[in-house]
């Protein structure tokens, strides 16, 4: 039999000899990633785990990241109820405010290895593919049951193979890539189904990959993932997790729903226009559009390379007098190295405002939210109508190297137009 | 019994607001947003036993549980989509509540049909025609009639006897 990289992990975690699309296996996850959402989740069991007791303080992972520092006193309580429940529980795995992302600490911490199975409170938890891990978003009332008894069911899903092919232009990201995939087959086209990324993804980089697999959910999709190989070994070794690695990927004959290609060369500069993230067009089209907000970083694109991209565009450079730029890097970690060598000092220099690593904007929760009629454009995920707090605004999203040229110009520019 | 109808890609920002996900967690903090941007009269106007038609892809976006969780507060009988989103179809069975997918049924409805479930029979009838929908898996249909995954759960601990 010839399975893909979902089956095989599925039927892995189940300890079944066999699996087949759309059946549905009882697993035990590695990690269960929860965020602030942490508060109301243990709140709906805190008389079950007085009696059943919490499954394990090793497979938990809490972060406190989406409304960090607290907003206000309610999410202060919430705050105080996790720091409360890590204590009492003993869990092992706890990063509270202003240490980052949920989803960038899962990846820096080497959480997220090949071959593991993650389950996260949060829809962008499929980031982890792009380490070779089977990673999915999952509820709240879920993540409460997994603490107690640390199994769930899964459905095994479908695969969609995207076979990438030569390089990307310069001054065109990852991030141009997942858009003009997700405008092409839609916010719902891979629904329910895992997507694999092949070819040549030796040209990808990991802070791509990254990018690609946490927009994944944007589709639709359960997992998003590529294959072990130099690329992911690099970085493993660059945040010193070594050791026994168990890549999985699909057999060459594997049974596909789809498959399609991408010839990166023909990538451009893209966007995805109000107010969804399949809304998408080239920059060039929608080139003009005066924007009030730019906001550089999120668990998408706040990386140390994509403020390095931005500096790329806006050293020495002072952004347009109409224009916040909001600079949200996505951990603690990144924020360090990007003091250390300087890339905040610049931006702050070109009129970037610094926001302590967290969500907050990019949800809506706080810190750089709009106003009526107001425009902003966004290197992160969502472009939903209210997201960013004002049901009467528009959110593009872009690359940050899209990002930063509309800051400098007060309009929306494609880059390559400033470099 | 009213029938709301709305189109594709109603995501979880449309059925709860964003700014309200770390604020509110509870049945009655959450109903007076449901649907706020999308739909500002629905929480005032919504009965017990209302049901919500819908397009493609109901529910995408965000993991937030606060639509599944409050929809079923408020009593909504049934959503009746051509397609549900992955994160929004786990955390629906995780509260109880009932999805249909059924295309057909979403594209004969037509404002003043009136819509009638029969679960056992897996039928929906709108106007004078009926309509198939396929069945929940034994598995999910145990969660989804437990009244969901919390007590689904707790049955399941209380029989390991822990």
């Amino acid at each position: 039999m010839s399975y893909t990289f979902a089956q095989k992990i599925l039927m892995k975690k189940a300890n079944l000899n066999d699996v087949k699309v759309n059946q549905i296996v009882i697993v035990k996850p590695d990690n269960l990633l929860t965020h602030d959402n942490t508060s109301a989740i243990i709140g709906k069991i805190e008389e079950d785990l007085k009696k059943y007791g919490l499954v394990s303080e090793k497979m938990p992972i809490i972060a406190i990241d989406h409304t960090v520092p607290a907003v206000d006193e309610k999410t202060a309580t919430g705050h105080k109820k996790i720091r409360e429940f890590v204590k009492t529980y003993g869990i092992k795995n706890f990063y509270d405010v202003g240490v980052g992302v949920c989803h960038q600490l899962v990846v820096e911490n080497g959480f997220a290895k090949p071959g593991k199975l993650i389950l996260g409170s949060d829809s962008h938890t499929c980031m982890y593919g792009a380490l070779n891990c089977f990673s999915t978003g999952i509820d709240r009332t879920e993540a409460a049951c997994l603490l107690l008894t640390g199994e769930t069911w899964l459905k095994v899903p479908s695969t969609i193979k995207i076979i990438l092919k030569n390089k990307l232009p310069e001054y065109t990201t990852g991030k141009d890539l997942v858009l003009k995939i997700i405008g092409d087959i839609g916010a719902d086209g891979a629904n329910y189904k895992a997507v694999e990324y092949d070819g040549d993804v030796k040209n990808v980089s990991i802070d791509d990959r990254f990018t690609i697999c946490n927009m994944g959910i944007e589709m639709g999709a359960k997992i998003a993932v590529f294959p072990f190989d130099d690329v992911t070994r690099d970085y493993f070794k660059k945040i010193n997790v070594s050791g026994d690695f168990e890549p999985v990927w699909s057999d060459t004959d594997a049974d596909y729903e789809k498959v399609l290609t991408y010839d990166l060369t023909q990538i451009e500069p893209m966007v995805a226009k109000p107010h969804t993230v399949d809304n998408t067009a080239k920059v060039k089209e929608v080139e003009g559009k005066e924007i009030n907000q730019a906001l550089l970083g999120t668990c998408t694109n706040g990386r140390l390379v994509d403020f390095h991209l931005a500096l790329k565009i806006l050293k020495g450079k002072k952004i347009a007098k109409n224009v916040r730029l909001l600079l949200l890097p996505a951990s603690k970690k990144v924020l360090e190295d990007g003091l250390k060598d300087g890339t905040f000092e610049k931006l702050i220099e070109s009129g970037g405002t610094l926001l302590p690593p967290g969500c907050g904007p990019c949800l809506g929760a706080h810190q750089g939210l709009l106003a009526e009629g107001e425009v902003c454009i966004s290197s992160s995920n969502r472009n939903f109508k209210g997201r960013m707090g004002n049901k009467n605004a528009e959110v593009f999203l872009a690359s940050p190297l899209t990002v930063a040229a509309s800051s400098l110009k007060g309009v929306i520019t494609d880059p390559r137009e400033v470099m | 019994m009213a029938v709301f109808k709305y189109g594709d890609d109603i995501n979880t920002d449309l059925l709860f607001p964003g700014r309200y996900t770390y604020t509110c967690a509870k049945a009655e903090e959450i109903i007076p947003h449901l649907l706020e941007d999308l739909d500002p009269e629905f929480s005032k106007k919504v009965k017990k036993g209302d049901i919500i038609i819908a397009g493609e892809n109901f529910g995408c976006g965000s993991s937030r549980e606060q639509p599944a969780l409050g929809l079923k507060a408020v009593g909504i009988e049934a959503i009746i989509a051509k397609s549900f989103a992955r994160i929004f179809f786990r955390a629906a069975i995780n509260q109880g509540l009932i999805l249909i997918e059924c295309k057909d049924a979403v594209d004969y409805f037509k404002d003043g049909k009136e819509v009638k479930i029969d679960l056992e029979k897996g039928k929906v009838k709108v106007g004078d025609k009926e309509f198939d929908f396929p069945p929940l898996s034994k598995e999910l249909l145990e969660i989804r009639d437990s009244g969901g995954l919390l007590n689904y759960t707790r049955k399941k601990l209380e029989k390991r006897g822990n």
